[in-house]
């Protein structure tokens, strides 16, 4: 073991969503301190969406997040379709999970090669990878412009969607662009494969610390709206009882909440989903991980980048044969009538960091009573906090330098694709 | 883009957020098949989200968000001291955005809402130019890319920068939609500000003004269309406040 002296203070991360600082202190070649401090300003949403008229619950709720609004956005339709007992008609459950596949792919491209791929380069951002390697950030460009095409289409915007309405839809695609859609992402497919031999040529650091993973659990498919929750250290709760699997508690030093559950820490995100449900991905995209080195379970929260790729090309394949599913539809059928009640109801729902739960009650004249909203990066902070200290301790015993130590807390962090601003929300 | 073989000068850039959800950064890195091009415009020396790049010698700031902390109030103050011409991009930033509903109760009681015996530090929400100049303002939740790839346009050729002069009705035609009042549903693009190419009504969304008022609304009228098609005043008010873009209106 090195006697080294560190003093790291990474003031607001650059290159993920928020504001976090990180606080590294090693004396004598013995840690002090390892912190991961979420500094971000609260918005207070479940005070916000308080008093507020149903159909407007879901519109401000988007809003937590600038990413995955759509995935907000459902979260919050499902809970409030549950407290009022309504039906979503088939067709538009399927348009659903589309418009959230679209935004999983938005997501999982905007992290792996705008805020992830700049440090496995070398370079401080994305831009100067647009001058040194064209051919990379071409794959991004076309994957991400397909990504969010396809938001626009089914959802009606990418950010902050406007078509989902409770019930179902408020409008929907015309066949034709569905057709459309279909074809350019089959002609996309290689890009995805191109981005996986990319990434293979990228070793993802070697630190792997033991970690329960959170997810929905998955019947006969890969899981992404509403079901069971599921732990790899074998908890297994239904929806409703998000609370028991989240436990989430006030913490002083950092405007985030903290969760925990079988131990004092959790992972929610893509390399959870991939260690719960591995087996519902479709056999290419199996194969594809499998090629990626990432096996389940895996507990290097490094390979969340890679379970990003792998979860990229089952959504986009999942996609085709769901728009295919769709045409055979006439879509009479894309918003089921409803009746305001008074009622309690909680929606969970795999978005790209992780699993999002929303939950609120209503009174029989359709005004939010209370509401409650745990999110992925809320979820993942307290683990990130805890994979610090003995990341820092791994590299001090292998006698890195000060600055690959920051670098390599940067890309932990980084890793987990933190939404910080939705996490203080 | 070039002028007798002469590329535009390059402005620097800083982009910067405060209370937000980051979906109107995230806009500038949107719409791939003109991003290169729109990039090629300007120098970012500052943009967080994206960059490891931080940058103090900026020209112009783009501020993202409402202000709602002390600590954001100082961090404005010193990037309006170092650029030369700020823009407040989004809702938020323009007229405190949907971060304004907070404001309906007391601070203490959102605070134990939400974090309980453990308050955190926050303050009334409030728009940038409630505590700085601002010299242009660009809004939307989010902000349309293809409005805001026009308008740097123009900042950078020094064109004069114009912003439609009709409400969002006007957009909403060019669509061809049925208008959502005749569909039963209660809409605030006869006042809004256009711009944002009816995306919310093209949808069968209701607008809910998150540009703020058009230049010349006829309030009086549209409140008494809107409660003649059976809308009450309490339903105005609430989707009229929601994004806090109309706190010029009183009373409807």
């Amino acid at each position: 073991m090195s006697k080294c002296d560190l003093n790291i203070d990474v003031h607001h991360l650059t290159r993920v969503e928020g504001h976090g600082d990180i606080h590294v202190k090693v004396k004598n070649g013995k840690l002090v301190e390892a912190k991961w401090q979420v500094v971000e300003t609260p918005r207070y949403f479940e005070a916000m969406v308080k008093g507020l008229s149903i159909d407007l619950a879901p519109i401000l709720t988007a809003r937590i997040c600038g990413i995955c609004s759509i995935g907000h956005a459902l979260a919050s339709f499902r809970a409030i379709e549950r407290a009022m007992g309504v039906e979503v008609p088939k067709l538009a459950q399927k348009l659903r999970l589309l418009a959230k596949h679209g935004e999983t792919l938005q997501s999982h491209i905007l992290h792996v090669f705008f805020l992830a791929a700049p440090d496995f380069m070398n370079v401080g951002s994305v831009l100067p990878i647009v001058k040194s390697h064209p051919e990379v950030a071409a794959l991004a460009v076309k994957l991400k412009g397909l990504a969010n095409d396809m938001c626009d289409l089914i959802a009606g915007r990418t950010t902050h969607p406007v078509s989902i309405a409770i019930g179902g839809f408020s409008s929907v695609p015309k066949r034709e662009s569905l057709e459309s859609l279909r074809d350019r992402i089959k002609e996309t497919l290689p890009e995805i494969v191109t981005t996986a031999e990319f990434f293979k040529t990228i070793p993802m650091p070697d630190f792997v610390r033991e970690t329960e993973f959170v997810s929905l659990r998955g019947v006969n498919h890969y899981p992404w709206i509403g079901g069971d929750l599921i732990s790899t250290d074998g908890v297994v709760k239904p929806e409703n009882d998000y609370l028991a699997m989240t436990n989430e508690y006030v913490v002083d030093f950092t405007t985030t909440k903290f969760t925990k559950l079988s131990r004092e820490s959790f992972a929610a995100g893509a390399l959870a989903r991939f260690n719960n449900n591995h087996h519902y991905l479709y056999p290419e995209a199996r194969e594809m991980a499998e090629d990626l080195g990432l096996r389940a379970v895996n507990h290097n929260p490094f390979m969340n980048n890679v379970a990003q790729i792998v979860e990229s090309y089952h959504v986009m394949l999942e996609s085709i044969d769901m728009i295919n599913e769709l045409l055979d539809d006439d879509f009479s059928d894309v918003r089921a009538a409803f009746e305001i009640k008074a009622g309690k109801g909680v929606g969970a729902v795999e978005v790209p960091r992780g699993i999002l739960y929303h939950s609120y009650e209503l009174d029989d004249t359709g005004v939010v009573q209370k509401a409650n909203c745990i999110i992925p990066t809320t979820q993942n902070n307290a683990n990130i906090h805890h994979d610090l200290p003995e990341l820092v301790k791994l590299e001090v015993s292998k006698g890195r330098s000060e600055e690959d130590i920051t670098k390599l807390c940067e890309m932990l962090v980084r890793s987990y694709d933190p939404c910080i601003s939705c996490s203080v929300h | 883009m070039k002028y007798l073989g002469l590329g535009p000068q390059k402005p620097k850039v800083g982009v910067f957020d405060f209370t937000c959800c980051e979906g109107c950064e995230l806009q500038l890195a949107n719409k791939e098949t003109t991003l290169v091009d729109f990039l090629s415009l300007m120098e970012i020396v500052n943009f967080r989200e994206i960059s490891s790049d931080k940058g103090d010698d900026y020209e112009i700031a783009l501020i993202e968000g409402s202000i709602s902390r002390a600590d954001e109030i100082e961090r404005l103050k010193k990037i309006r001291e170092r650029a030369k011409v700020l823009v407040a991009i989004g809702t938020c930033a323009c007229f405190g955005g949907i971060n304004s509903l907070k404001n309906r109760y007391p601070i203490d009681e959102v605070n134990r809402e939400v974090y309980g015996e453990m308050p955190k530090e926050t303050l009334e929400v409030k728009p940038v130019k409630e505590y700085v100049q601002v010299d242009l303002a660009i809004p939307g939740c989010p902000i349309n890319k293809a409005e805001v790839e026009r308008i740097i346009v123009d900042v950078v050729t020094k064109a004069e920068i114009k912003f439609p002069k009709y409400p969002v009705c006007v957009e909403c035609k060019q669509h061809i939609n049925t208008c959502l009042f005749d569909l039963g549903q209660f809409c605030l693009g006869p006042v809004t500000q256009a711009g944002c190419d009816a995306v919310c009504t093209s949808g069968k969304m209701g607008c809910l003004g998150c540009r703020g008022p058009f230049e010349a609304p006829n309030f009086e009228a549209f409140f008494d269309i809107a409660k003649e098609k059976g809308f009450s005043k309490d339903y105005i008010k609430e989707r009229l406040s929601f994004f806090n873009a109309f706190s010029e209106v009183k009373d409807v």
